[in-house]
């Protein structure tokens, strides 16, 4: 087995993430520390990309009023929770920054059927 | 220093317990072999000879199958010296990654990449002009004055100039062991360590 693999393995926290793809509306579970005290908070929003491998990251993208908030997080990070997939969406391409230039009803993007 | 040969695997990412990203090096080191012992008596000075990864017979000297005949090893590509070993080591002996443990300061040898012929910026870290109008067009990156002129009248040696970059025994110095994997042979070290993947590298305590 590649030693890399063996390295990651031994440090991977076990936690399996839902398969899912840019356009896919998700909300991502992510723990908060603030102070000693820590809470979950949930980030709903459409996934723009994915990248890297095994330390890879992955960007959701959400409008808040009428801005727009990115968020990076990376696949292996033990501050997430759990990951709900909301909607799977139909875009032809992997990474769809177009969406960063479109608002309102533009910004919509078709649902994929699932089979 | 106690120590072993390795070989650089690469890089990657890991999370600590905090929770923070560390990037991290995989070092496979080990397991050595002891092809000779050093002795006060014999040689006026105390230290072990530890041999690295195997090697095929026809590509050894009959004098080198000879030296590792002696340790009742199979050739070895790399050998190296460490002195201060704890305990006794004899001849033949295997020394494995066990010799480091977690949060242990390491230091690191290799051989750092070639970079090739280079300028003064790259090579010695100079500033450059700093300025791209007032004149300047064509010597942004240049070394600027290389002394004065009528006395001395000549270049001082040792003066740094552009040339030859990279391709030299850096040593690192400090490097957190953050964990030991013993059943393949694997250190997991904080940063980076000189050289390519699969160069290999010297791991002292």
């Amino acid at each position: 087995m590649d030693p890399i693999k063996v390295v990651e393995n031994a440090f991977s926290t076990g936690v399996e993430l839902p398969e899912f793809n840019a356009g896919d509306t998700i909300t991502v579970h992510y723990k908060i520390k603030e102070g000693n005290k820590e809470r979950v908070q949930n980030f709903r929003g459409v996934v723009i990309q994915k990248k890297g491998g095994s330390t890879g990251t992955f960007t959701v993208r959400k409008m808040s009023g009428n801005i727009g908030v990115e968020r990076i997080f990376p696949m292996d990070s033990p501050f997430i929770e759990q990951i709900d997939i909301n909607k799977y969406g139909k875009v032809r391409r992997a990474r769809i920054f177009y969406l960063r230039e479109l608002t309102g009803k533009k910004a919509r993007i078709k649902e994929k059927r699932q089979k | 220093m106690p120590g072993l040969i390795g070989k650089k695997i690469g890089m990657t990412s890991v999370f600590s317990v905090e929770g923070k990203n560390i990037p991290c090096t995989v070092i496979e080191a080990g397991p050595c072999v002891v092809t000779q012992v050093r002795t006060m008596d014999v040689d006026g000075y105390e230290s072990v000879q530890l041999g690295y990864e195997d090697k095929k017979e026809k590509h050894t000297t009959k004098a080198e199958f000879g030296h590792f005949k002696k340790a009742g090893t199979s050739p070895k590509r790399k050998v190296v010296e460490f002195k201060d070993f704890e305990g006794d080591l004899n001849l033949g002996d295997t020394v494995g990654v066990d010799l480091f443990e977690e949060n242990d300061w390491i230091d690191v040898t290799g051989i750092s990449k070639g970079k090739g012929f280079q300028g003064v910026v790259k090579r010695h870290g100079f500033a450059g002009v700093g300025q791209t109008t007032h004149g300047q067009h064509n010597r942004l990156r240049a070394p600027g004055s290389l002394g004065a002129s009528s006395y001395p009248s000549r270049v001082f040696k040792g003066m740094r100039m552009a040339g030859r970059d990279g391709g030299k025994t850096v040593t690192i110095q400090n490097l957190q062991v953050i964990k030991v994997i013993p059943e393949s042979n694997l250190l997991v070290v904080k940063g980076s360590v000189p050289g390519a993947k699969g160069s290999y590298l010297i791991v002292q305590k």
